[in-house]
């Protein structure tokens, strides 16, 4: 499940949820991302993030089962918040329900990485008075490129052919 | 909007710079994405980005897009710069 929402999230109950997601589930990997006080530049106090309503659920959830396809993935949540966010704040959840940990952990850092380069969100950091919108980092497509070369179960594409199959 | 319309719109940088959250345009017979994209740098001014030295992304009907993807009547296009979710 998909929720793109300006309130906050409680990692617990959304934990406690996967959890319960049935009797095969032996592992549940959890990633939450925050606001923190140095990205493009410096003494950041505060983050501002939009997004494009109904491209972005479908982008994350053509994510989800791109995952579905190359891993045991029993239940995958995704949380991403929007607005005005202050520093600590929490920004996303990725949480991945599977029999063991490998798919769990594996599923949870794919759908992260792949989330950071293809769903549209742009981050602006707020520094003071004064605000930057966020450029793309080299760093985050390597990362997201490198599952294509993971070498197990069908492969991702970033294909834009593909996620328009996927919808 | 009408069936002879298209919807084009902007995100982020692009919205806050080009001061336009989305516009109406009509459809021309053909058209493709880099075809609307020369039709509106060619506004001149800040539009002119759109086919400047920062790179654009384009969504087509909310898929992303290629410059050879056809446009065509009813279309909602989109023009973003590189995403910085997560």
């Amino acid at each position: 499940m998909v929720s793109i929402q300006t309130e906050d999230f409680d990692v617990g109950a959304e934990y406690e949820a996967l959890r319960g997601s049935g009797s095969g589930t032996g592992a549940v990997a959890t990633f939450s991302g925050l606001v923190r006080d140095s990205g493009d530049l410096s003494g950041v106090t505060g983050l501002f993030l939009e997004h494009y309503p109904g491209m972005t659920e479908q982008v994350i959830q053509g994510l989800i089962e791109s995952a579905s396809q190359r891993w045991d993935v029993r239940q995958a949540r995704v949380i991403h918040r929007v607005g005005r966010l202050a520093l600590s704040d929490q920004i996303v959840f990725v949480g991945v329900c599977s029999a063991h940990r490998g798919d769990a952990f594996a599923a949870c850092e794919f759908i992260m990485d792949a989330l950071k380069t293809s769903a549209p969100f742009w981050k602006k950091e707020i520094t003071g008075d004064t605000e930057h919108w966020v450029e793309q980092k080299e760093s985050d497509l390597d990362r997201s490129q490198a599952w294509e070369l993971w070498p197990s179960g069908a492969s991702y594409s970033a294909d834009p052919d593909h996620k328009k199959t996927a919808r | 909007m009408t069936d002879q319309n298209l919807t084009v719109r902007f995100f982020a940088r692009l919205r806050e710079e080009l001061d336009t959250d989305s516009l109406e345009l009509p459809a021309i017979p053909g058209q493709t994405v880099e075809t609307l994209l020369s039709q509106l740098a060619a506004r001149g001014g800040r539009w002119a980005q759109l086919q400047g030295d920062q790179p654009v992304m384009v969504a087509v009907n909310q898929a992303m897009a290629k410059p050879s993807t056809p446009v065509k009547a009813g279309d909602e296009v989109a023009f973003f710069p590189p995403v910085t979710g997560g």
